[in-house]
């Protein structure tokens, strides 16, 4: 009887959004009046910081800074159309739609401010900072608090935009059975060490090495919040959390945080985070969906460190010491 | 139901309210009183959320009768900034990204002081053992960790 140490691998390909009847979000955008932005969203903000990505992707489209943009996303009944905040595909469903809102709305606001400094509106940039110039005369500029006031004052134009994107249903080949089930994938490979006890079955994880490969970071703070966090997650998920741990049959199911087997700070592993940028090419500004990816390869990697560590293939999550110990004494016989 | 008196200091304030008997501290805070800072995660002592400070002592408000707490000193996190100026931990909370949905985050912040005060430069271990009653589904801790402790150097009590 021996503690054994064990390294595994992983690596995983995980789809942005789903496939099923198509899956689309809309989204809309308008300036009050003194040039604030406004995204109108039924997307919901779990704790990932989606307003927060959504305010940067529509102040870099209309060209003002994130401060200016206000994202609502009070109401899923009277917001426009949005499948939800899963499946990954917050960011780059919800964010490809407020691109097209902002845009519509960035060309209205330079008509008005075209009229306003009597150029043509093709003629027009923004600098970042809540300005309209003409190119190559910025001398020749208004401000969008000014252009937001004549549009709704003066020119009676709504500065605003409809957005709406849609990945459609993709159906199976009859005869090949082939088919497009996402149009992004996010990828990741993790190692783990772990040791495990061959007398009481018990694994601890030493270190959990992780590659993430995301397409843009949009936000790289919140990105390492999300990998950091889900890197944990699937720790949790390799070694202690079910909530049914003999399914199909449902007794011992944890009913509260007592029964129910949830790994405090006490419990971490040395862990690395690794991101890779390889921007997507329909993905907002390049972004794919990293939320549920990243909590998934620690699974294999650990199932694969058991395996080096003791010899037994543990194929039913989560790695319980009953599991391993079971296992090992079916080798033994 | 018979109602019974409370008062207590909240936060540097008086509160006098009448409770019916047997309400807990987390309700009485959060749905008489108004302070929804302390949150009710599992209603049983298991998950932190609703931690408070209680004559300077960490405690599960949820297990707690409001009526035992007459004459105490509570404090929770809404109390923590003075004057719009955040507390340190907070602080250290937004700079380290050490919160996602944020529905741990009063009850990690409460624990995190309580050791602060009794340990105002604490290791790694320290901070580890003061946070082991509180349950986070989001961040994996270490976030939290490394904010609990950078709030102890941001102490000038604390510098080297």
């Amino acid at each position: 009887m021996a503690i054994r140490r064990g390294r595994g691998v992983a690596a995983i390909n995980y789809p942005t959004g789903m496939n099923l009847g198509g899956d689309p979000t809309q989204a809309l955008v308008h300036s009050t009046p003194t040039g604030n932005f406004m995204v109108t969203l039924s997307s919901v903000d779990l704790g990932q910081g989606m307003k927060q990505i959504m305010a940067q992707i529509c102040a870099e489209t209309i060209g003002v800074p994130t401060d200016r943009v206000v994202v609502d996303t009070a109401d899923t009944d009277t917001g426009p159309h949005c499948m939800g905040t899963f499946a990954s595909r917050g960011t780059h469903r919800a964010g490809n739609a407020v691109i097209q809102a902002a845009r519509e709305a960035r060309q209205v606001m330079l008509e008005v401010a075209a009229e306003e400094l009597e150029v043509n509106a093709s003629d027009l940039e923004t600098d970042g900072q809540g300005n309209i110039l003409v190119k190559g005369a910025p001398q020749k500029s208004i401000s969008i608090f000014d252009v937001a006031l004549s549009a709704h004052f003066k020119r009676g134009r709504s500065i605003s935009g409809r957005g709406m994107f849609l990945i459609p249903r993709s159906y199976p080949e009859k005869e090949t059975g082939a088919m497009k089930p996402s149009t992004c994938y996010a990828h990741a490979c993790t190692v783990a060490e772990v040791e495990v006890d061959d007398e009481t079955g018990e694994v601890t994880v030493l270190t959990v090495k992780n590659v993430f490969e995301i397409g843009r970071a949009l936000n790289p703070k919140m990105v390492e919040q999300q990998l950091v966090g889900g890197s944990w997650m699937g720790i949790s998920h390799a070694l202690y959390e079910t909530t049914e741990p003999y399914y199909p049959n449902r007794d011992h199911g944890g009913t509260d945080f007592n029964q129910y087997l949830m790994p405090g700070p006490g419990d971490l592993a040395e862990t690395e985070i690794i991101v890779l940028e390889r921007p997507s090419a329909d993905g907002p500004y390049g972004a794919k969906g990293p939320g549920e990816m990243c909590a998934n390869p620690q699974m294999p990697a650990v199932a694969n460190a058991v395996f080096d560590a003791v010899g037994v293939r543990i194929d039913t999550l989560p790695i319980t010491p009953e599991r391993i110990l079971r296992a090992l004494k079916a080798q033994a016989n | 139901m018979a109602k019974v008196p409370v008062q207590f200091t909240l936060n540097g304030s008086e509160k006098a309210e009448f409770i019916d008997s047997g309400t807990t501290l987390l309700n009485a805070l959060r749905d008489k009183i108004g302070d929804t800072s302390p949150k009710g995660g599992c209603h049983q002592g298991t998950c932190g959320a609703c931690s408070v400070i209680i004559d300077g002592e960490l405690r599960l408000s949820c297990l707690m009768l409001a009526e035992t707490c007459n004459g105490a000193t509570i404090t929770t996190t809404s109390g923590l900034a003075v004057g719009g100026v955040l507390h340190p931990l907070q602080r250290a909370f937004l700079d380290t990204f050490a919160t996602q949905c944020g529905f741990c985050t009063p009850g990690m912040i409460m624990a995190a002081k309580v050791l602060l005060d009794h340990t105002p430069n604490p290791s790694r271990e320290d901070v580890v053992e003061a946070l082991s009653g509180n349950i986070c589904r989001c961040t994996g801790y270490e976030p939290i960790i490394r904010a609990v402790l950078a709030a102890a150097r941001a102490n000038p009590q604390n510098a080297a």
